[in-house]
């Protein structure tokens, strides 16, 4: 469980997010909806402790993020925005550097490997070098070294993005997979159809504050929209959407 | 295992399959400054050998009028040649490079015990002429003076009355310092190898892995970024160790194949030189390896790091300058200069000078402190907000 209270963070001048708090609960998909540049890569930031926030704080699984960020990490899966890897190692190798950066034991990390290769559909890539990799499996091993200490709480900064279509599918069927398992999943998007086809919670963020927090349903209860996207327009207050 | 180590572990394994990286930082780097060195050696010392020892090309016109001085020049290692019709544009053709013309006069002359003339035709710009025109009128002089004597004693004069002045060379020169001379790039090398070995991967360790957006996610596990750093640095500095080792090794095979007792010099590149010149050399490379990260940590990307290491290379240039060119006495503070010191230290070594202990320990201490600054900026690099982000 994630329980934001209160984030804010500036850059300078520049107010990236002024007042975020939201809960994101075991067991359910949260959706962090916004359109670019609404606070969202920075609101995931503060979680996992990449970032210090200005004033607020971040509580995974009750450990506050900022005053054991170790700890916190402990709890957290993260695949980032920037989701690289090490082009002159296998997938494999990759995976096996954050098992030995967690501490996992050689052997239980080589198990836990070969179940998220396999859960992953990641066999035929495993031994190759990850250099020429298509965008779908450099996010599958980014996501399998994300989850290599089977954490708790998932935190995915746009994770379909870039994906074909048959990968994007895959990655919501495994997404589904860990709420059945009763985690915690909390992903970002500015898609709405990611929002619709996973979320069961959603909280829409634009210029950097909470504008609505709610199922899909209530979303459109309480704009009175009945297609999600007009709801997102109307709560945004996007240009498309007349006064 | 710790963290330190498995970071430590993946540097050295990711850049050791970069094949070009390798054979650069391992191989080529620190093999050709030795190499370069040893051909520029041979080539100096043959040429020296060759034009001490080859017959000096002389071509000659009238020699019928002196044909004892002939027989000098001859027996002193001329070779002589009847010269062209016009010997001054022979040698200004570049046909022959000495010319030597004896006036008819100059058998009446030397008859009368008068001053004989004889003309020396040579071009003074061109790159020879300098030690082959020094040898000719040395042989000159030499008959000039041995006639000389001669006819005093005829007269009955000793001819120490003509020679109030006796000079005696007495070179300082050690056969080791006139080595030295030669080998003064040598500690420059040793140390621009410190410089060299690390930098591909102090680059691709920071520059790199924000480039490449593996960074972020490295951040997010568990781990302290002081133990990502102090992993990165290891492996920097482990990569430069093993190229100023492998370089001093090729510098101590060089050393042997150097026909440098042909030139009348001792240099001094043995276990003793080790000995020295190590406990400066693993302090520098601590120093350079975090100098380094530090710099490469405000770079973006792998060329703007590439760029800036490229420019910090030029700093092991300033004592070279310092030590060869300045006419500096060497005073005990300048040990406590990190990269003065070295410079020193390497130098006295390879001279076979003795290096006390007091400037060992200061040139190996300051170097460790700076490297302890520069790894102390290097951390708080590492732990500012700014440098996860990689957008």
């Amino acid at each position: 469980m994630i329980d934001v209270r209160h984030l804010c963070k500036s850059y300078g001048d520049l107010v990236a997010v002024r007042d975020v708090s939201f809960l994101a609960r075991d067991g359910e998909i949260t959706g962090l909806l916004g359109p670019n540049g609404a606070g969202k890569t920075t609101t995931l930031r503060m979680l996992y402790t990449l970032l210090t926030p200005d004033a607020g704080e971040v509580l995974v699984d009750g450990i506050n993020a900022h005053e054991d960020p170790l700890g916190a990490r402990r709890q957290l899966g993260v695949l980032p925005d920037a989701r690289g890897l090490y082009r002159r190692l296998t997938a494999r190798e990759n995976i096996e550097y954050y098992a030995e950066l967690h501490g996992i034991e050689a052997g239980a990390a080589r198990a836990r490997i070969d179940h998220l290769i396999e859960r992953l559909g990641m066999q035929n890539i495993a031994e190759r070098r990850c250099e020429g990799f298509s965008q779908g499996e450099r996010v599958k091993t980014a996501i399998a070294r994300a989850l290599i200490h089977a954490p708790n709480n998932i935190v995915l900064d746009e994770p379909t993005n870039g994906l074909d279509v048959l990968a994007t599918r895959a990655l919501r069927d495994f997404l589904r997979d860990l709420r059945a398992e009763g985690r915690c999943v909390l992903l970002s998007t500015h898609v709405m159809q990611e929002v619709a086809a996973l979320c069961d919670r959603v909280i829409v963020i634009a210029h950097g504050e909470v504008v609505a927090n709610g199922t899909p349903d209530e979303l459109r209860a309480q704009t009175g929209e009945a297609a999600l996207e007009d709801a997102f327009m109307r709560l945004i207050g996007g240009q498309g959407v007349a006064a | 295992m710790s963290a330190l180590t498995t970071v430590f572990r993946k540097e050295l394994r990711e850049s050791l399959r970069d094949r070009r990286a390798v054979l650069n930082t391992l191989i080529i780097g620190p093999l050709l400054g030795p190499l370069l060195f040893l051909v520029m050696i041979r080539v100096i010392i043959s040429e020296q050998i060759q034009t001490s020892e080859r017959p000096l090309p002389v071509a000659v016109q009238g020699g019928q009028y002196a044909p004892n001085l002939i027989a000098a020049l001859t027996s002193a290692g001329a070779d002589i040649s009847t010269a062209p019709a016009d010997p001054a544009r022979a040698v200004r053709n570049e046909e022959v490079d000495l010319a030597l013309v004896i006036p008819k006069q100059y058998a009446e002359d030397w008859q009368a015990g008068q001053p004989a003339t004889v003309f020396v035709y040579y071009d003074s710009s061109r790159k020879e002429a300098g030690s082959r025109i020094g040898r000719l009128k040395g042989m000159l002089e030499a008959y000039s003076r041995q006639t000389g004597s001669m006819r005093l004693m005829v007269r009955g004069v000793a001819p120490m009355v003509a020679s109030p002045l006796l000079m005696a060379d007495r070179d300082q020169a050690t056969p080791s310092s006139k080595g030295a001379m030669l080998f003064a790039m040598l500690p420059y090398m040793l140390i621009l190898t410190s410089f060299i070995g690390g930098m591909f991967l102090a680059i691709d360790a920071t520059a790199g892995e924000r480039e490449r957006q593996s960074l972020e996610p490295l951040f997010a596990t568990p781990v302290r970024r002081e133990s990502i750093l102090a992993g990165k640095v290891l492996a920097t500095a482990t990569f430069a160790g093993t190229s100023v080792v492998m370089s001093l090794i090729a510098f101590l095979i060089v050393g042997r194949f150097m026909p440098t007792q042909d030139l009348g010099m001792a240099i001094d590149l043995g276990s003793r030189f080790l000995l020295l010149v190590l406990p400066v050399m693993v302090p520098l490379v601590l120093f350079v390896s975090a100098l380094q990260t530090f710099v490469a940590a405000f770079a973006k990307t792998f060329r703007e790091a590439q760029t800036q290491l490229g420019l910090l290379q030029i700093v092991p240039v300033v004592p070279v300058l310092i030590v060869t060119v300045m006419p500096f006495k060497t005073a005990l503070w300048m040990y406590a200069i990190p990269l003065v010191g070295q410079q020193l230290v390497i130098t006295r070594a390879l001279r076979g000078d003795a290096v006390g202990f007091l400037p060992e320990f200061l040139v190996a201490g300051t170097t460790l402190l700076v490297a302890a600054v520069a790894y102390w900026a290097a951390r708080r690099a590492y732990t500012s907000e700014r440098l996860a982000i990689s957008g």
